[in-house]
C-alpha cells in the first residue's frame, strides 16, 4: 500500500458551544497506516475534535468538512462512523463490569441469529480477537475481574470486531502502569504493521509520542498550530513540540502582587498514595513540598499527573489507599485521617469540580458557604442564624458575589460566582493553609481576575496558598514558586525568576522512559 | 415630581420582592396547601357536609396521626437519599412488646411506653449500623427489617393481646381535660389554645419579617404577610371551633393525639431547619461528596437518622396500640407506604436533598382527607386504595412537569 495515501482529511472544522468557540478552523490529515498523535494542553480541544470526527457531535452542529477514504462524511451518530470503520476508545472505558469479556466485545454487535445469541460463535470469535490483541484470558471472565490494562485491550478487541480502519485512542495510557502502557503501544504498532490500521492517539506523554508516532498535530486553544512528521530523516524534537503546545502570549491578566513570605506553615514529607481500587498502582510517589505563610505556591502538572489525588489524600485521606508520609503544620506533625481533622489542623481544600465536589446545587448561597463552619456558627447544635448571615454577608461583599441576596440558590449563579461561593465557604472556616484546585476553570476572564485578587489578598493576610492549575500562564502569573508534577512525582521546585512555560513544561513531562521501541 | 421623592420609593420596591414572584418562587408549597383546601371543599360537598362535622374531624386527626408521625421521620430519611420500609412492621413489633409488658408482665403503662420507646431507639441503632457503617443501602436494610420485625411481631403476639388499661387506651381516644369548663357549647381550653396558636403564628410571621429587614434582606410584601396571617387565622379559628364543639356528653375539645402530633411536628421541624444536624441532613442529601469534603461525617448522619426513625416508629406503635386497644401481628400493615406517599405528595424529591416536614404533614392530610371522605361516602376500601395511588401519581407528575417547565 502506498505510504502517502490520505485516509482522513479534516478541513476547517469549527465547533461552538453557545458563545464559546471550542474549535476554530482546525485542519488535520492522517495517512493510511500511520500513527498520528494529537498533542495539546488540557482543554485545547483535542477531545472535542475527536467527538466531531466520530459523530458524537452530529453533522451540522459544526462547520467544515471531513473526508474519510475519499468520501465526505456526514455522521449523525457514533454508529454511522463505526459503520465506516472509525472507532473511538474514550478515556472512560465503555465496558459493562458485570458482563464477560466476550459479551463486552460484541456489545451492540452481537453474534446472533434472529435475535438469539449464538454463544459458540461469540466465544470462538472473541477468542480469536483476544489472541490478536494479546489478551490471555478466558472469554467468560467478567470485566470487573481484570485490570484496567486488560480492559483497554478488550476495548481494542471490540474495535477490531467492527472492522476498524481508523482507531482513535483518547489518552489510552493515562490509567495504565508502565508495563501495560508498553504492551498497548506495541499493540497499536502491530495493528499498523500487520493489519494496516491507522491510529490517532491523544496523549500528554511526550515520550510516547517519541516512541510510536509517525506524525503529530498540535492543537492550542482550539486551533491547529503546527504539524510534525517524525521519520528517520526528521527525528522527534521535544523542545519544538513543547514550544508549540504552550506558545501563547502572557497578557496583562494578572494583578500586580508582591508576596512577603514568612515562616514555613505547611510541609509534606515523603507523601505516597496508591490508587483506591488498585493498591499496587502508585499515584503519587514520595512527594516533598512546603509552603510559607504569605506565599502562593503552584502545582503544575498535566491531567493525570497526580496533583489532585495528592491534595485530596492530604486533606483528610479523601482519596486513595495505602497512604504514607508525614504532614507538618507550623512545624508540628499532624494526623489527618478524616476531613474534620484536616479542617481542625487549619487546612482547606477547594475542590476541582465545583458542581460535583464543591457545591450542593439544591441549596442557597448561605447554606453552601456555611457548610464547613457549622460548628462555629452554632451553640449546642442549634444554628445561630445571625452569626451565619453576618459571616456569609461579609464575604458576599468582600468577594463581590453578584446575587440578589444570600438566599438565592447557587444553581442560578454564573460559574465565576459559584466559584466565589466555594472560596467563601473555605475562607469562612478560617484556615491557615488553602489548597485551591483549578480555582478558575470554566469561568470568564473578569471573574478570573477577581479570583486572583482574592488569592493575593489571602496571601497578604499571612495564609499559605497552594494553587493547582492546568493553565501554565495562570500559575506563572500568580505564583511565587511552582512545583512541577509529572507521572506521580514532584519533578522540580521552580523559583519565580526561572518561570518560563517551556522550562515548566519540561518538568511537567519529565518521566521514566517507556520501553516500547 | 422631583427625583428625591422617587428614589426612596424605588429602593423600597427593590427590597420588597413582588407579590407575584414571591408566590411563584414558593409555588410548590402554596400549591400543595391549595390542593389540600380544594380537596377538603370537594369532599365537604360530596359528603353533604359530614367531613367537617366536629366529631368526624376529630376522628380524621386520630386516624391519621400515625401517618404524620411516621412521615416526619420518613421525610428526613428521604432527604438524605435513603428510605425506610420497615416502619409498618415496627409498629406491629413494638406495639406487641408494649402490650406484652403491660398484659403479661403487669408493667405500669407509663413505664411500658418508656420501654417501648427505648426498643424503638435500639431498632434504629440496629438498622443505622447496617446502613451507615456496613454500607448496605437503606432500601435493602429496611426491606430485611420489614420481614424480620413482622416475623418477630407474629412470634411474640400470636393471635392478639387485648389491652385492659383504660388509661393507656385513652391516649388515642380522649381529650385534654376540660379544666376551663365549657363556654356555652364550647370547650374553654380549646378556645384558649386556638387563640394562642393564632397569636403565635402572627408573631412568628412578623418577627421573621422584622429580622429579614434588619439584616437587609428582601422581604415579602406586607400585603402577603397580612394575607397569610388572615388566612391562617381563619383556618385555625375554624379548626378551633370544630374541636371546641366536638366530643360527647362526658368530654370533648382538643384530642390528646393532636397534642402529641403537634409537639412532634414542631420539635422535628426545629431540628431539621434550625440545627446543625438538620443542615447536615440537607447537605448529605443534596451532594454527599461535597458534604464529606466539607468535613461532615455522613455516616453519623445516616446512623442518627435511623435512630430518629426508630424512635418515631415506636411513638406511632404506641399510638396505634392505644387506638386499636389490642396488639396484633397485622398492625401497621402498609404504613410505610402511606408515610412514603405523604412525603412525595408533600414535595419531597425522590432523589433526595429537597423536602420539608410541613410539606409531608400536608401530604399526609391530603391522603387522610381522601381516605376519610371516601369512606364517609361508603366507597369500597379497594377503590379508596386505587384512588390514593392515582393521587400520588398525579401529584408527583405535576411536580416533575412544573420543574421541567422552569428549566
Amino acid at each position: 500500500m502506498s505510504a502517502t495515501e490520505t485516509i482522513l482529511q479534516m478541513q476547517g472544522i469549527t465547533k461552538t458551544f453557545g458563545p464559546v468557540k471550542a474549535l476554530t478552523d482546525v485542519n488535520m490529515s492522517v495517512d493510511r497506516g500511520e500513527i498520528h498523535a494529537i498533542c495539546g494542553e488540557n482543554g485545547a480541544g483535542k477531545s472535542t475534535l475527536m467527538n466531531v470526527l466520530s459523530g458524537v457531535y452530529p453533522y451540522g452542529s459544526y462547520s467544515g468538512t471531513i473526508v474519510f477514504e475519499g468520501k465526505e462524511c456526514k455522521y449523525h451518530t457514533i454508529n454511522d462512523s463505526e459503520a465506516d470503520g472509525i472507532v473511538i476508545i474514550h478515556q472512560e472505558l465503555a465496558l459493562s463490569p458485570f458482563l464477560s469479556i466476550a459479551e463486552n466485545i460484541f456489545m451492540g454487535n452481537e453474534r446472533s441469529a434472529g435475535g438469539v445469541i449464538d454463544w459458540n460463535a461469540t466465544r470462538v470469535e472473541a477468542d480469536r480477537l483476544m489472541k490478536r490483541v494479546g489478551l490471555p484470558e478466558d472469554p467468560d471472565t467478567k470485566i470487573m475481574d481484570i485490570g484496567v490494562g486488560k480492559q483497554q485491550l478488550v476495548e481494542i478487541a471490540k474495535a477490531l470486531s467492527k472492522d476498524v480502519k481508523l482507531l482513535i485512542l483518547d489518552e489510552p495510557t493515562a490509567a495504565l502502569n508502565d508495563e501495560d502502557s508498553a504492551h498497548l503501544l506495541h499493540l497499536v504498532r502491530q495493528l499498523r504493521d500487520e493489519h494496516g490500521v491507522s491510529s490517532i492517539i491523544i496523549t500528554h506523554k511526550l515520550n510516547e509520542v517519541a516512541a510510536i508516532a509517525d506524525a503529530v498535530t498540535i492543537i492550542r486553544d482550539g486551533s491547529t498550530v503546527g504539524d510534525m512528521i517524525i521519520s528517520p530523516e526528521t527525528p522527534f524534537d521535544q523542545d519544538e513540540l513543547i514550544r508549540k503546545m504552550v506558545g501563547r502570549e502572557l497578557t496583562n491578566m494578572y494583578p500586580d502582587h508582591d508576596s512577603k513570605p514568612g515562616e514555613e506553615l505547611f510541609r509534606v514529607k515523603d507523601w505516597t498514595v496508591h490508587h483506591p481500587l488498585d493498591a499496587s498502582r502508585v499515584v503519587m510517589d514520595h512527594a516533598n513540598f512546603y509552603v510559607r505563610s504569605g506565599e502562593i505556591v503552584g502545582l503544575a502538572g498535566l491531567m493525570g499527573a497526580g496533583r489532585t489525588e495528592m491534595a485530596m489524600s492530604i486533606f483528610g485521606h479523601s482519596y486513595g489507599s495505602n497512604i504514607s508520609g508525614e504532614a507538618f503544620v507550623k512545624g508540628k506533625a499532624v494526623q489527618m485521617p478524616n476531613v474534620q481533622s484536616a479542617i481542625d489542623a487549619g487546612l482547606a481544600y477547594a475542590t476541582e469540580d465545583r458542581k460535583v465536589f464543591g457545591l450542593n446545587l439544591l441549596q442557597n448561597i448561605r447554606e453552601n458557604a456555611a457548610l464547613a463552619s457549622l460548628r462555629k456558627m452554632s451553640r449546642h447544635g442549634v444554628m445561630d442564624g445571625n452569626v451565619e448571615r453576618r459571616e456569609v454577608e461579609e464575604y458576599r461583599k468582600d468577594f463581590n458575589i453578584k446575587c440578589r441576596n444570600i438566599d438565592v440558590a447557587v444553581s442560578t449563579l454564573s460559574g465565576g460566582n459559584q466559584q466565589k461561593v466555594v472560596l467563601a465557604k473555605w475562607v469562612i472556616s478560617n484556615p491557615d493553609i488553602l489548597i485551591l484546585d483549578e480555582p478558575t476553570r470554566g469561568i470568564d476572564v473578569g471573574a478570573k481576575y477577581e479570583i486572583y485578587e482574592i488569592i493575593d489578598h489571602l496571601a497578604d493576610e499571612g495564609k499559605a496558598v497552594i494553587v493547582i492549575s492546568s493553565e501554565l500562564p495562570e500559575l506563572i502569573g500568580i505564583c511565587d514558586r511552582i512545583y512541577t508534577v509529572s507521572q506521580g512525582s514532584i519533578t522540580d521546585d521552580v523559583p519565580k525568576k526561572a518561570f518560563t512555560q517551556e522550562y515548566l513544561m519540561r518538568g511537567m513531562t519529565k518521566e521514566r522512559e517507556v520501553t516500547a521501541r | 415630581m422631583t427625583s428625591a421623592t422617587v428614589e426612596p420609593k424605588k429602593s423600597e420596591r427593590d427590597k420588597e420582592v413582588g407579590m407575584l414572584s414571591s408566590i411563584a418562587s414558593n409555588a410548590r408549597q402554596y400549591g400543595i396547601v391549595g390542593a389540600l383546601i380544594v380537596i377538603v371543599l370537594v369532599f365537604e360537598v360530596l359528603t353533604g357536609g359530614v367531613l367537617l362535622k366536629p366529631n368526624s374531624f376529630v376522628s380524621l386527626i386520630q386516624q391519621n396521626a400515625y401517618v404524620i408521625i411516621l412521615a416526619i421521620g420518613m421525610v428526613m430519611v428521604i432527604i438524605a437519599t435513603h428510605i425506610d420500609l420497615s416502619v409498618g412492621s415496627l409498629v406491629a413489633f413494638i406495639g406487641g412488646v408494649c402490650a406484652l409488658l403491660m398484659e403479661r408482665q403487669g408493667m405500669n403503662w407509663v413505664l411500658a411506653i418508656v420501654v417501648s420507646l427505648v426498643v424503638g431507639l435500639l431498632v434504629g441503632v440496629w438498622q443505622g449500623f447496617w446502613v451507615a457503617y456496613v454500607g448496605i443501602p437503606g432500601f435493602i436494610t429496611t426491606l430485611a427489617g420489614m420481614l424480620i420485625f413482622r416475623g418477630l411481631a407474629t412470634v411474640i403476639v400470636g393471635e392478639s393481646v387485648p389491652i385492659t388499661s383504660s388509661a393507656f387506651r385513652g391516649i388515642a381516644r380522649n381529650y385534654l381535660p376540660n379544666i376551663l369548663m365549657f363556654w356555652g357549647p364550647f370547650d374553654g381550653l380549646t378556645i384558649v389554645l386556638g387563640l394562642l396558636c393564632i397569636a403565635a403564628f402572627a408573631w412568628a410571621q412578623i418577627s421573621r419579617r422584622r429580622k429579614a429587614a434588619k439584616v437587609g434582606l428582601a422581604t415579602e410584601p406586607m400585603s402577603l404577610t397580612i394575607g397569610k396571617i388572615v388566612i391562617a387565622s381563619v383556618v385555625i379559628a375554624f379548626v378551633t371551633y370544630l374541636l371546641a364543639s366536638s366530643g360527647n356528653a362526658d368530654q370533648g375539645g382538643t384530642p390528646i393525639m393532636l397534642v402529641i402530633v403537634a409537639v412532634l411536628v414542631l420539635v422535628y421541624n426545629f431540628i431539621l431547619t434550625r440545627t446543625v444536624f438538620g443542615r447536615h441532613v440537607y447537605a448529605v442529601g443534596g451532594n454527599r461528596k461535597a458534604a464529606i469534603l466539607s468535613g461532615i461525617d455522613s455516616r453519623r448522619v445516616d446512623f442518627t437518622l435511623y435512630i430518629h426513625m426508630g424512635f418515631l416508629s415506636a411513638v406511632a406503635a404506641v399510638c396505634m396500640l392505644s387506638r386499636l386497644a389490642s396488639a396484633t401481628a397485622q398492625a401497621g400493615m402498609e404504613f410505610e407506604m402511606d408515610a412514603i406517599a405523604a412525603c412525595f405528595i408533600g414535595g419531597t424529591a425522590v432523589t433526595g436533598g429537597i423536602g420539608t416536614i410541613p410539606g409531608a404533614v400536608v401530604g399526609a392530610f391530603v391522603m387522610g382527607v381522601i381516605n376519610q371522605g371516601l369512606s364517609i361516602m361508603g366507597v369500597d376500601t379497594a377503590i379508596v386504595k386505587t384512588i390514593k395511588g392515582l393521587v400520588l401519581l398525579v401529584a408527583v407528575a405535576i411536580d416533575i412537569m412544573s420543574k421541567r417547565k422552569k428549566s
